[in-house]
């Protein structure tokens, strides 16, 4: 197991937004969190990657207990995110961004080649290394965040609504990416409110609802099973 | 010719104001907070000065480049005391403790080192050259030389080396810059130590120009400092060197023009319009807020 996450929950002020949840993400799996908006799926994520501290419960990485770590340390030990609405840095250009996404990577020759490895991904991002991230479009942006991420060269890649906002084309596209990276070995752990999507690529997903996991199961039981149906896929 | 002398005069000048107004920028742009004891720092960086060339005998250059490094740790130890522990408080709360922070320093030298001006060594021969019906000294021409050199390696630093990327990150949004692992409490540290450090090569070389130094001699400089921060547009580095140029100048010609007793006021008055007529800055973009 890549990461086991046991009686987590998160609170934010006097709100708790994530109460006792269990799951976990195998090595090369991709795992869709679904669930509506404020069911705690952001949260979950915020607390894997260290930004903000659970207020009980376990986050195993590795069987390494990391809920307690850094946000930095946690980036260097393998975990990166994309984070929801893609915080691309504006101000600094496309390059710039990709090159802080390597920023706690040492091996040099390595990161060269991810460079080249984002580029063939991202053409796009190719002919416009040099332009202010700023100015690319929405699905670019989506890009360039996922780009970044895969910089740090992840083992486990965390994904907050990429699909948010984005023109169909850019979703379809945005979907074979994650496909792809999961193909080059990268564990993925989706979240996602565009369940039908998210499910229908994932190994594995689970329900999130209110800060609790209702329901779980691989990808296809989930997008035939009659709740998820009538609450999350408009059936 | 008179107005080409005064020029001159009011680009060194301003080049001080450019160096101290740097540093309010960087800080403004990487926590929001108009640190205003960084008036205090550039005094600091002074009396380090005073203190090397008169104890330790060194030369003008060295005592720069120390006093430079001495700043820098008195930024980063400021930051760490005093504005780290607030991280989280609204803004109020850490500006009213810079405020704090500089009356600390400014009383606490006065207390420790007397409060009356002492002279500023010589520590080098002033030369004045004549040429065109100009007046020009060695050490205006050393003040703006080593501001634009400073400047420049700013720049560089900026745009080309990590840290000054990672600065630029944690600037535009510091909780995607720890999603990627930059450790976002070294950037703020290390973005107070460029900044102070530019404020300790002022002190000395404002030491050197003026003769004179002093526990409250931060004070006016900071202010007007800040001001040129704001006309160039605050946040904006380019904007801070612009304002700091516009500033001395501005203040020189008031001088020359007989209003002496004026040239503080006119700074201000700089202030006032610029606040009302364009907020963002000489630079800054408008940004309509959104109700």
């Amino acid at each position: 197991m890549l990461l086991q996450v046991k009686d987590l929950s998160v609170n934010y002020g006097v709100i708790q937004a994530v109460k006792g949840i269990n799951f976990e993400v195998n090595e090369g799996e991709i795992v869709s969190l679904i669930g509506a908006n404020g069911a705690g799926k952001s949260t979950t994520l915020h607390a894997i990657s260290g930004l903000i501290r659970p207020k009980a419960g376990k986050i195993l990485y590795n069987d390494r207990e990391i809920q307690k770590e850094s946000s930095q340390k946690i980036v260097s030990g393998g975990i990166s995110q994309v984070p929801e609405g893609r915080h691309i840095f504006p101000g600094l250009s496309v390059m710039e961004n990709l090159q802080m996404g390597a920023f706690l990577r040492k091996d040099r020759d390595k990161v060269k080649k991810d460079y080249a490895n984002i580029f063939e991904r991202f053409p796009v991002l190719e002919e416009r290394k040099n332009q202010d991230a700023a100015t690319l479009s929405g699905g670019e942006q989506q890009m360039l965040a996922m780009g970044r991420a895969l910089m740090a060269a992840p083992k486990l890649l965390l994904l907050d609504e990429p699909s948010m906002g984005l023109a169909p084309i850019f979703i379809n596209e945005i979907f074979d990416i994650i496909e792809e990276i999961k193909r080059n070995g990268t564990t993925v752990l989706l979240i996602e409110q565009n369940a039908a999507k998210a499910l229908s690529i994932a190994d594995r997903g689970y329900v999130l609802s209110v800060g609790k996991i209702v329901l779980s199961g691989t990808g296809a039981e989930l997008l035939s099973n009659d709740a998820v149906q009538k609450a999350y896929l408009g059936g | 010719m008179q107005i080409l002398q005064q020029l001159i005069n009011g680009l060194s000048l301003g080049s001080i104001y450019a160096l101290l107004a740097l540093g309010y920028t960087m800080v403004y742009g990487i926590i929001k907070l108009i640190n205003f004891a960084h008036g205090d720092v550039y005094m600091l960086g002074a009396f380090w000065g005073y203190y090397m060339i008169n104890q330790f005998h060194v030369g003008f250059w060295t005592a720069l480049i120390v006093s430079m490094i001495f700043c820098a740790i008195v930024g980063v130890v400021i930051e760490f005391l005093a504005y780290r522990p607030l991280r989280n408080s609204p803004r109020i709360v850490v500006l009213i403790t810079a405020i704090g922070v500089s009356f600390l320093l400014e009383n606490g030298m006065s207390y420790l080192f007397s409060s009356s001006p002492r002279d500023f060594p010589q520590a080098m021969q002033m030369v004045r050259y004549h040429f065109w019906g100009i007046s020009i000294s060695n050490i205006q021409i050393l003040i703006l030389v080593t501001s634009i050199v400073l400047m420049i390696l700013l720049q560089l630093i900026i745009k080309r080396t990590r840290m000054g990327k990672a600065m630029r990150a944690v600037s535009v949004d510091p909780e995607a810059a720890k999603l990627i692992g930059i450790n976002v409490n070294h950037t703020i540290s290390f973005t107070f130590a460029l900044g102070s450090a530019l404020a300790g090569a002022a002190g000395v070389m404002i030491g050197l120009y003026y003769n004179s130094i002093d526990p409250l001699m931060g004070m006016t400089p900071g202010i007007k400092a800040f001001v040129a921060a704001v006309l160039g547009g605050i946040g904006l580095i380019p904007g801070a060197a612009l304002g700091g140029f516009v500033i001395g100048i501005v203040e020189t010609i008031v001088q020359a023009l007989g209003f002496s007793a004026f040239r503080d006021a006119a700074v201000y008055a700089i202030l006032i319009i610029i606040l009302i007529i364009r907020p963002a800055g000489i630079l800054g973009k408008v940004t309509r807020e959104k109700v």
